[in-house]
């Protein structure tokens, strides 16, 4: 096994970046992706890898310059986090009706108002629409093993999409971790240079991002959807490549201790590993409990989200951001979605929980887990509840 | 066969809507948006370019024996021509 070093995750992914020999850089810095911007610069500025660093003036325009990277055939790399993310919303589902490949991190923070810095997953929600692959980690390996993961996935001619790591800022960014860092000619092996499937240059001259009305619109937003969906079958190979070369194994649905479990409880993100410890905790006390963690929300990976709960009786989804006058969280309503037409479904327990950084604690799920318990199946199903909010 | 002047399926379309003929616009005729089009009145018309200079889209241009003509195939109709046009020499007649 390769050595760990202690990193602060925010840093790893940025050295994980300068492991992909990336063409172009355009970081933008905000709070709590700062680091993974300075860092990358530095990496730039020290010549420690070969590539142009853009400092641009905004997020608008970071995402806009690493499309037009992307479009010139480059290797391009953006960040953001929170209000950057919102204020890249113009531009995304672009770069993915162009099918530019360009990855990005999201150091993942509230948005505003009120003002707030801390954690929850309410930046990237609202892009949900917008047709990248988005991606979740759980720990700095993961984040450093996802980010190098997302230029292949990006690149990968049978998807051509842009993809996002989302890192939750703060509770990963700003941890020191254990990181295992994958051995530089390792990862040229698996993520050789790009061969774009077109590029623009004069000697060649092609119209990209071109007019469409409504005499051919409809086609293109289905063949962009049939893009994203089929994205998954390739993602699963390059997972399986990766596990081969690297030994982690990457699945859309992670399980912990849910193969038998009468309750499973639902997660994103860093949760995971909290949430894995209260599962230890109530297992012990004979609670049949287990967990499942969302890491592709993009494609939706309905497939393997349907048999990951098949046999659960209740199941408690977790949401890190509200749809403010809707049916609850974002997650929370397309499980739902997804297990409409099922014949058989788990009861579901809808909770909006760890806003705007509120610390969620192992005897917080424990406490989610063992309402649910008592309840049985006597237990009317609310359509969500914020959970721990004073009043 | 006829030849197609973009994709029928959404599966026959390029990936990212690419185009790979270069100056293809051309072959969408934005004329038929118009609902008016221009006719010169030549006795009037004093050959200064002008309309040649304003039209938006280009599609003006001079005739051997001097006089300005619009290609009806990409007028959009809009009336700029006739609104320089200081010798009043191009009337915007209805369509159909």
């Amino acid at each position: 096994m390769a050595k760990r070093v202690g990193m602060e995750v925010a840093i790893a992914a940025a050295e994980a970046v300068g492991l992909c020999n990336i063409d172009v850089a355009a970081v933008y810095p905000i709070t709590p992706q700062s680091h993974m911007a300075e860092h990358l610069s530095e990496l730039v500025a020290d010549g420690r890898i070969d590539a142009e660093f853009i400092t641009v003036e905004s997020e608008h325009s970071s995402i806009s310059a690493v499309a037009g990277a992307s479009a010139t055939g480059a290797r391009a790399y953006t960040a953001t986090s929170s209000q950057g993310l919102m204020y890249m919303h113009e531009i995304l589902p672009i770069v993915s009706a162009m099918r530019l490949p360009v990855a990005m991190g999201i150091a993942n923070r509230a948005v505003s108002g009120p003002l707030n810095i801390l954690n929850d997953h309410s930046d990237i929600m609202p892009q949900r629409d917008c047709g990248w692959i988005a991606l979740f980690v759980e720990n700095g390996q993961e984040a450093v093993d996802l980010t190098i993961q997302s230029f292949k996935i990006a690149e990968h001619p049978d998807i051509m999409l842009p993809c996002c790591v989302n890192i939750d800022g703060f509770q990963l960014t700003h941890m020191v971790e254990p990181i295992e860092f994958p051995d530089q000619k390792l990862v040229n092996k698996f993520l050789p240079p790009r061969k774009p499937y077109a590029t623009l240059h004069p000697d060649k001259p092609v119209s990209m991002g071109t007019f469409a009305m409504s005499d051919i619109f409809p086609e293109a937003m289905k063949a962009k959807d049939e893009a994203l969906k089929s994205s998954k079958k390739t993602i699963l190979k390059i997972w399986d490549e990766w596990e081969k070369l690297f030994g982690r194994r990457y699945r859309p649905v992670e399980t912990y201790r849910a193969d038998d479990a009468d309750i499973l409880l639902m997660t994103m993100g860093s949760m995971g590993e909290t949430a894995e410890i209260a599962v230890d905790e109530l297992r012990e006390k004979g609670v049949s409990v287990g967990l499942i963690k969302l890491r592709l929300w993009r494609p939706f990976p309905f497939e393997e989200f349907k048999a990951a709960v098949r046999k659960a009786k209740t199941l408690i989804v977790t949401d890190r951001a509200v749809s403010f006058g809707g049916p609850g969280g974002p997650v929370s309503t397309e499980v739902r979605s997804a297990l409409y037409d099922e014949n058989e479904r788990p009861a579901i327990y809808s909770y909006i929980i760890g806003l705007g950084g509120r610390d969620v604690a192992v005897t917080d799920f424990v406490t989610i887990v063992e309402e649910a318990a008592q309840a049985g199946e006597k237990r009317t199903v609310k359509d969500y509840e914020f959970y721990g909010v004073r009043g | 066969m006829k030849k197609r002047k973009w994709p029928e399926a959404w599966h026959e379309m390029s990936p990212g809507c690419i185009v790979f003929a270069p100056a293809n616009a051309r072959e969408y005729h934005t004329g038929s948006w118009k609902a008016q089009r221009p006719e010169w009145d030549d006795s009037k018309c004093i050959k200064c370019g002008i309309c040649y200079i304003f039209c938006p889209e280009g599609c003006i241009t001079q005739g051997e024996d001097g006089f300005f003509r619009a290609d009806l195939n990409y007028c959009k109709g809009c009336g700029i021509c006739s609104h320089e046009c200081w010798p009043g020499a191009i009337m915007m007649v209805e369509e159909g």
